[in-house]
């Protein structure tokens, strides 16, 4: 079967084991987790949580059904082909001698990414953007060298009025 | 000191004993002592075992049998991971069961301390919830949520860890909420009035429709409710394993069990059928085997009061989230009787034609001591099971007519379930007579509770299939592994009349087919306490009908195959 990329947002409990109780549920099926955030809601009792999982669809909808029947998830909720804003924080090491240093700021600059840290041989940057842009960034520096890279995992948040599932 | 002071672990008690909670089943240890001691003024009764697994499964067979959660006091370690294999057996199952463990004090969590084990961790993917009380103010609302989670919607087993330094700290209770917070906690409540109507729909115009009872059907007590529909519809049923007992048996509608070792007028009728409704049944692999193959020219709708079963195996054309009773209820009032006389016929032609049998002469044949067993009886016995070809040939012989009825180990297969359920049942169930079918395998897993049995002198009736073997491993060596026996004798067996005797309990002993009825009949009216009667089989019987694992029901075999039979490749 086809394995694509899900995004899933989850309420949950604010409290210890609740991660493991999903992780539990995706890796029973085999689903690898490609990226978790997990952070306080606007209330203390609930945290948000994004999952990034590659998989196919069928076993997505039946991870998402065992996901809601946790008692400590509020609901869970696949967003993969709907309208929401993605964002993601990552921090890039570039191999970069002094006679680079200004090549390379003028193309952070150009992704509108920050250079956060110049060493004696290595330039580090953030930038931040939906998945794919950052997918498109590290594309851009691989000729220099990536000696490093630390993404966030996607974050997401529904748009306009309508609140975040 | 006020005196209104309490120990968390009289706190935990007095929480319990308000869940209305009679008994509960365990094993002491260093870290739930305090609740032992707390547990000595409190008029809930304690049920000693010789094993932290059998008191689990004690605590599934009085649940099973009363519809009420039954509850397990494990200590810490040890004691703790003993329970596993029963929480599992009751999570299969949807059994309510809590389980509260000592735990070693909260600041040695983490620290190998002795006999700390993260039993919160290791149960965690066989629990429906569980928790870690680390606040003695957290105490009384923690137990009432477990409660109602174990209890409510699909039921199952609730875990609570408790700490020796919570349980033994003193506050004052008074003021304390015990309100549930469960906000992640939803139980389907309302049905779509339009999907009944579509049900009752496709009822009506089915020519050929069956339905499927399941556990399902018996937790919500729907045994009325569906009695009403396959009356006034007049639908042919089956039911899986831990369905039997919610529609009689004994009915001309009722085709028995279905399935890897159902009969075989279900299997072939499920193979005709046009529409297909399961109540509280979840397609389980045993019964669908190959499942894209499975009634695969019928109308599937689905009823379940949880929706991470819809679709999971079978894709339905209709599902219908919520109680199996409030459902057929609602359908109840909507449908129409469609015209199924010819069908009933063609069903009844199949019961006629591919009865249950066994052959009568030579060695002493289990399905003998089953059919005597159940007209002795009169089919009015609590009957529990153990796992294996007993149990198979149980299911097929012994018709049940009331629910409750049938304890067994369905979706764990856990052998050593039979004795210690049994005795759950029955301290349950006083005015019931209960009998425990059991083989020579799985019986001596959990043979040590007999001394709880004994003690209590509950008159259980242990029926002790004796063929030296592991038989339905065996069976499978036999059939698709040309007959190349592996592990499965059972050399070294004791005398089992001897053993019941060490325990003071009553022993008989059947070789001979002409024996069974006097003896069975003797034993069954023995009530000063248990007694166990220990029947030598033949040793090399196969359970039929049996549809291969995997393959589709059209495959089934109904007799001991002339040729060699290929190696089953669909499953397991």
């Amino acid at each position: 079967m086809e394995e694509n990329k899900h995004i899933i947002s989850l309420l949950v409990s604010n409290k210890p084991g609740v991660l493991i109780r999903i992780a539990l549920v995706f890796s029973r099926r085999a689903y690898n987790i490609d990226s978790l955030v997990v952070s306080e809601s606007n209330s203390p009792d609930f945290s948000r949580m994004t999952i990034t999982a590659t998989g196919n669809r069928k076993t997505l909808v039946q991870i998402i059904k065992q996901l809601n029947k946790l008692v400590d998830v509020v609901h869970a909720i696949d967003n993969t082909d709907k309208s929401i804003i993605k964002r993601e924080l990552a921090l890039m090491k570039i191999r970069c001698d002094a006679d680079k240093r200004a090549d390379l700021l003028m193309l952070i600059n150009a992704c509108k990414g920050a250079a956060v840290d110049i060493g004696e041989k290595t330039m580090s940057f953030e930038v931040s953007g939906p998945p794919d842009k950052i997918d498109a960034i590290k594309k851009i520096f691989e000729p220099y060298g990536i000696l490093e890279i630390v993404r966030t995992g996607a974050t997401l948040m529904a748009r306009g009025d309508e609140g975040t599932a | 000191m006020s005196t209104t002071m309490k120990k968390g672990a009289e706190i935990l008690i007095d929480a319990v004993h308000k869940e209305g909670v009679e008994y509960i089943f365990g094993y002491p240890g260093g870290s739930a002592i305090p609740i032992f001691d707390a547990l000595l003024d409190s008029p809930i009764k304690f049920v000693l075992t010789r094993h932290e697994q059998g008191a689990t499964h004690m605590a599934d067979g009085y649940a099973r049998a009363t519809g009420r959660p039954g509850v397990v006091l494990v200590t810490s370690g040890p004691g703790a991971t003993n329970t596993i294999t029963g929480i599992f057996t009751a999570h299969m199952d949807s059994v309510p069961i809590v389980i509260i463990c000592g735990q070693m004090p909260t600041f040695t969590l983490g620290l190998d301390a002795f006999q700390e084990a993260d039993v919160w961790g290791i149960s965690s993917p066989i629990v429906k919830h569980s928790y870690l009380i680390k606040k003695i103010e957290d105490i009384p609302r923690i137990v009432k949520e477990a409660f109602h989670i174990a209890q409510t919607g699909r039921p199952g087993p609730v875990l609570i860890d408790m700490p020796r330094d919570v349980s033994s700290k003193i506050i004052d209770p008074i003021g304390i909420s015990p309100n549930i917070t469960l906000p992640g906690y939803r139980i389907p409540d309302k049905i779509d009035q339009k999907d009944i109507e579509t049900a009752a729909k496709y009822l009506s115009e089915a020519k050929k429709p069956i339905i499927m009872i399941g556990h399902g059907a018996i937790i919500s007590k729907a045994y009325k409710a569906i009695s009403f529909l396959i009356e006034k519809m007049r639908i042919p049923v089956v039911n899986t394993l831990l369905g039997k007992g919610c529609f009689p048996e004994t009915h001309e509608l009722n085709l028995g069990m279905p399935g890897m070792h159902g009969t075989a007028y279900a299997n072939k009728a499920l193979e005709e059928c046009d529409l297909i409704m399961a109540i509280g049944a979840r397609w389980d692999d045993r019964i669908t085997s190959k499942a894209d193959a499975f009634c695969a020219k019928a109308i599937k709708i689905h009823i379940d009061i949880d929706p991470a079963e819809i679709n999971k195996i079978i894709e339905v054309d209709l599902a219908i989230i919520g109680d199996a009773k409030e459902v057929v209820e609602a359908i109840n009032v909507v449908a129409k009787k469609g015209n199924t006389e010819e069908w009933i016929k063609f069903v009844n032609k199949l019961k006629k034609q591919f009865p249950l049998k066994y052959k009568k002469e030579g060695k002493l044949k289990v399905q003998h001591v089953l059919d005597e067993l159940y007209k002795l009886t009169e089919g009015k016995s609590i009957v529990a099971t153990d796992v294996g070809q007993h149990q198979m040939w149980t299911a097929q012989f012994y018709k049940t007519s009331f629910p409750n009825q049938w304890i067994s180990s369905g979706g764990a297969g856990t052998m050593g379930f039979g004795l210690p359920s049994a005795i759950g049942a029955q301290i349950g169930m006083p005015e019931r007579q209960v009998v425990v079918i059991v083989g020579d395998g799985g019986f001596q897993m959990t043979m040590s509770e007999l001394a709880t049995a004994s003690r209590l002198k509950l008159p259980i009736k242990i029926i002790l299939i004796n063929n030296n073997y592991l038989g339905m491993v065996r069976q499978w060596q036999n059939i698709f592994y040309e007959n190349r026996l592996s592990g499965v004798v059972l050399e070294g067996n004791p005398n089992f009349v001897q053993i019941a005797k060490g325990y003071g309990i009553k022993g008989f002993f059947i070789k001979r087919s002409a024996d069974v009825r006097k003896v069975l009949g003797e034993a069954l009216k023995y009530n000063e306490g248990p007694c166990l009667i220990d029947i030598e089989v033949e040793k090399e019987d196969n359970v039929y009908p049996m549809v291969p694992a995997g393959a589709p029901l059209s495959s089934m075999i109904l007799e001991p195959p002339k040729k060699k039979t290929n190696k089953s490749t669909g499953g397991a």
